[in-house]
């Protein structure tokens, strides 16, 4: 069974920098690291102090409020750092390897004949639990709910960001493992989202609802394609796993062991050989980088993630739980002269043909992180609909965000929207709005105050 | 980079913590102006697009260039050809120049000292907003204004019309009409009647010239101008609303790059062209028989849809709001001229109800939304 979603708002970003189809194994890591901040508002209680010995799939901390869900070590080693940042509040563990990769060993048998809570016990116990997230809000799934579906987006349209088809290459077997248990946590359909026309091994999946997606970003970002599927409702959840992790849960249940394997792509403009390199969850990523290369000696940003949606770390820092890309930008604190002025200063694409850039529609772009401007009060209306392909109004839905009005936020339907389907927003707002930062505060208002 | 250290030695009194921190704004002002900052970005998207509100509005600002340079030549044109005088184009441009380019300087000096001083006492950032209201306000104003008019207008929009609501982003009503209605009501005798759209009519003679709206209005058929002229805009009107042309190449300019709303644009030209034609059938007095094309041409018409009415704060702000919003301006623009005498420039009064009522339609609009959810959350409910 297939579907056709089709997407017309929205934008191609086209940046110089999109890795190649070429997997490289990085060495394996000298050290890794956990970080709180990768998993929002979840409050670590520690289990392992300074100098213990971990394996792969001990357990590190469980969040406070649902001891549950446990986060476990992604390698053997020695816990070497637990960093804390104002008020005590931990901000990285640093495990470093002690180079045998000793696994905990789960017993799996016949996890076909198990049912949905002895599944989830599994994932629980295992680690592989805070894979799966839910929305609305965008935070990792509680346990006891029930999801009236699942969604798996295995297309990214961010500009140069990792491209799955060729991360799950050499993962099929784990993948379509991973959909076969994930089937059995929701009542309701697992939905799969593909690239239209591609010839993908997921179409062969049996019992899953297979979706064509097509048209420009945000068409690859899950919660687009649930809005245009099966809408949340007020109290409905919805949970969304990324492919890779897929992969990951099904090999857990192919192998019996934790072994979060991680396929990054290095891209941005800045980078000599962008491509993509097999290594671990929390890796240190300094060799990496050196690997690919970056082409200049100006100051760079990193980025977990996509350059729309990640967050800025150091270059000597680690890679997060979720992302699958690794972006690096020149940094933008430059000045330009009158660069105000429209029709000059064309090196920058613009949703306005106020520059020239629409001339060439194809051309990619070497940006920077400058801001091109200043932030000010919503005046341009209209422009955010043009990247916001959702039956819901978003500049009226920051707006209410921004005075915390529950009700409203509630009735423009802030249960079905993530920061990330506002970032094309950021991107491109001519008043400079913060819409990602002003839809997570609204988020985690909701979460504070309805729950 | 020898300006930019020079800059930022002068900007550092002005830094926090400085003595005239409290004056930062004023300062970045003209910075900002100079240079476009080197913030770089903080939270969310790493890269952002090239368009900020500098940019949308000065493209704003060359979509009013045509209109103002015909404006200023106009009004020579309007004064020398009724004379009777011989004058070259050269003439022309000066005598426009020696009356429209004071009306800017006082419009832009009391309006941004206004601007200025709000951002200052509340200490944000100065919008840009008042770049294109102050180019607005002297070229929908009748050429004979005395200029303190012009800035007690230009005051009395800027405090009330625009600060008293909380400044940029939150007006109600375009701050250039509310200039242009608080004259046209204080001042009744210098924005109305046929004495003040040609430059010295009320002083001298041979001078004189109605609109032709006006001369509709009094009963008067016969028109001494073609359609054509009405089209390239060499008639008696507020300085720069009469040339539908070069109003034409500044929509094309807005439209293309996206700055100004089509739909807005093109819902009033629909309202009004059918409201004419309504008219036209029923005939009852001069303006009702005046062709719905020639509507479209005389008056502030285009001029008023094309850069009032797509003010994006004051008009509607959701697709089909616009529409609604822009079909309405038409409407009410026709009818008011076609009604009341009184008034025979119903584009003015016709935006400023309007705006009043934007809210309300986008209220609606909105509220057709969140009952289409209610109602799909409702369905899953019964289902379960």
């Amino acid at each position: 069974m297939s579907n056709d979603i089709k997407i017309k708002n929205g934008l191609t970003i086209n940046i110089k920098g999109a890795a190649k189809n070429i997997i490289k194994k990085a060495a394996f890591p000298k050290s890794i690291s956990l970080n709180p901040s990768d998993f929002h508002l979840i409050k670590p209680k520690m289990v392992v102090k300074v100098g213990n010995h971990v394996k792969a799939g001990d357990v590190v901390f469980y969040s406070k409020d649902n001891e549950e869900i446990k986060f476990c070590s992604p390698i053997s080693g020695i816990v070497k750092d637990i960093l804390r940042g104002a008020k005590r509040k931990i901000i990285e563990i640093v495990i470093d390897s002690d180079k045998t990769q000793k696994s905990k060993e789960f017993e799996i048998s016949n996890f076909e004949n198990l049912n949905g809570n002895d599944l989830k016990k599994l994932l629980l116990g295992s680690g592989c639990w805070p894979f799966i997230k839910q929305r609305p809000y965008d935070i990792i799934a509680n346990p006891l709910d029930s999801p009236k579906s699942i969604f798996i987006s295995t297309l990214s349209t961010a500009p140069i960001s990792a491209d799955f088809q060729i991360i799950l290459d050499d993962q099929k077997n784990e993948f379509i493992t991973g959909v076969q248990v994930l089937k059995k946590l929701t009542d309701g359909d697992l939905n799969i989202c593909i690239e239209k026309d591609s010839k993908t091994f997921i179409n062969e999946i049996n019992d899953v609802v297979i979706h064509d997606v097509s048209g420009p970003h945000p068409a690859g970002n899950v919660g687009i394609q649930i809005h245009h599927v099966d809408p949340i409702n007020s109290g409905e959840k919805v949970w969304t796993i990324n492919p890779e992790d897929v992969a990951i849960i099904g090999r857990f249940f192919l192998t019996g062991v934790y072994n979060p394997l991680r396929t990054i792509a290095i891209s941005g403009p800045p980078v000599k050989h962008p491509q993509y390199y097999k290594t671990i969850i929390g890796s240190k990523l300094s060799k990496i980088i050196n690997d690919a290369g970056v082409k200049t000696d100006e100051q760079l940003r990193f980025i977990n993630g996509d350059i729309l949606t990640g967050s800025t770390v150091d270059k000597d820092n680690y890679l997060g739980f979720y992302n699958n890309t690794f972006s690096i930008l020149r940094e933008g604190n430059h000045y330009r002269m009158f660069g105000w002025i429209p029709f000059i200063n064309n090196k920058v694409p613009s949703i306005y043909k106020t520059s020239f850039s629409w001339i060439f529609p194809d051309k990619k772009y070497d940006l920077d992180t400058n801001i091109n401007g200043e932030e000010r009060a919503f005046v341009v209306t209209g422009e955010m609909e043009k990247v916001f392909p959702m039956d819901i109004f978003p500049m009226q839905l920051l707006k209410e965000c921004m005075v915390g009005n529950i009700e409203k936020m509630e009735n423009l339907g802030i249960y079905e929207v993530a920061p990330e389907d506002f970032s094309l927003i950021d991107y491109s707002s001519s008043s400079k709005i913060e819409a990602q930062h002003i839809i997570r505060k609204g988020l985690d208002l909701m979460i504070s105050e309805v729950g | 980079m020898n300006i930019r250290n020079t800059i930022d030695n002068l900007k550092k009194p002005f830094n926090k913590g400085e003595k005239w921190e409290k004056f930062a704004p004023a300062f970045n002002a003209f910075d900002t102006f100079l240079f476009v900052p080197n913030h770089t970005t903080k939270h969310g998207a790493h890269i952002r697009d090239a368009v900020d509100l500098k940019r949308t509005m000065i493209t704003v600002i060359i979509a009013l260039l045509p209109a103002l340079f015909y404006g200023i030549y106009n009004t020579g044109f309007q004064y020398y050809s009724q004379l009777g005088i011989d004058y070259n184009s050269m003439d022309l441009m000066i005598h426009g120049s020696m009356k429209i380019l004071p009306m800017i300087a006082v419009s832009y000096i009391v309006g941004l000292t206004i601007e200025f001083a709000f951002a200052v006492f509340r200490g944000h950032e100065i919008n840009e907003g008042y770049l294109v209201t102050g180019l607005l306000i002297p070229m929908i104003m009748p050429v004979d204004i005395p200029l303190w008019m012009v800035g007690l207008s230009v005051a009395f929009a800027v405090f009330i019309g625009k600060e008293a609501f909380g400044g940029t982003g939150m007006n109600i009503l375009n701050p250039a009409l509310t200039a242009r209605a608080f004259a046209f009501f204080a001042y009744p005798t210098y924005m109305s009647g046929n004495k003040v759209w040609v430059s010295e009519a009320s002083n001298i003679d041979g001078v004189s010239g109605e609109t032709i709206l006006g001369m509709l209005a009094s009963g008067n058929s016969a028109l001494p101008y073609e359609p054509l002229q009405m089209f390239i805009g060499s008639i008696p009107g507020s300085i720069a609303e009469t040339s539908t042309l070069m109003v034409l190449v500044g929509a094309f300019i807005l439209i293309f790059t996206g700055v100004g709303s089509w739909r807005i644009m093109v819902g009033s030209v629909i309202g009004a062209a059918a409201t004419g034609l309504m008219f036209n059938l029923w005939g009852a007095n001069e303006l009702m028989n005046f062709s719905w094309i020639n509507h479209l041409m005389v008056g502030g018409f285009a001029f008023g849809v094309v850069f009032m009415a797509t003010d994006p704060v004051s008009a509607a702000q959701t697709v089909k709001g616009k529409w609604i919003y822009g079909l309405l301006v038409g409407l009410f623009c026709i009818l008011i001229r076609v009604f009341n005498p009184a008034y025979p420039e119903g584009v003015m009064l016709a935006i400023l109800l309007m705006n009043v009522f934007a809210p309300t339609i986008d209220h609606y609009v909105i509220e057709a939304n969140i009952n289409r959810r209610l109602k799909r959350s409702l369905k899953t409910v019964k289902a379960a």
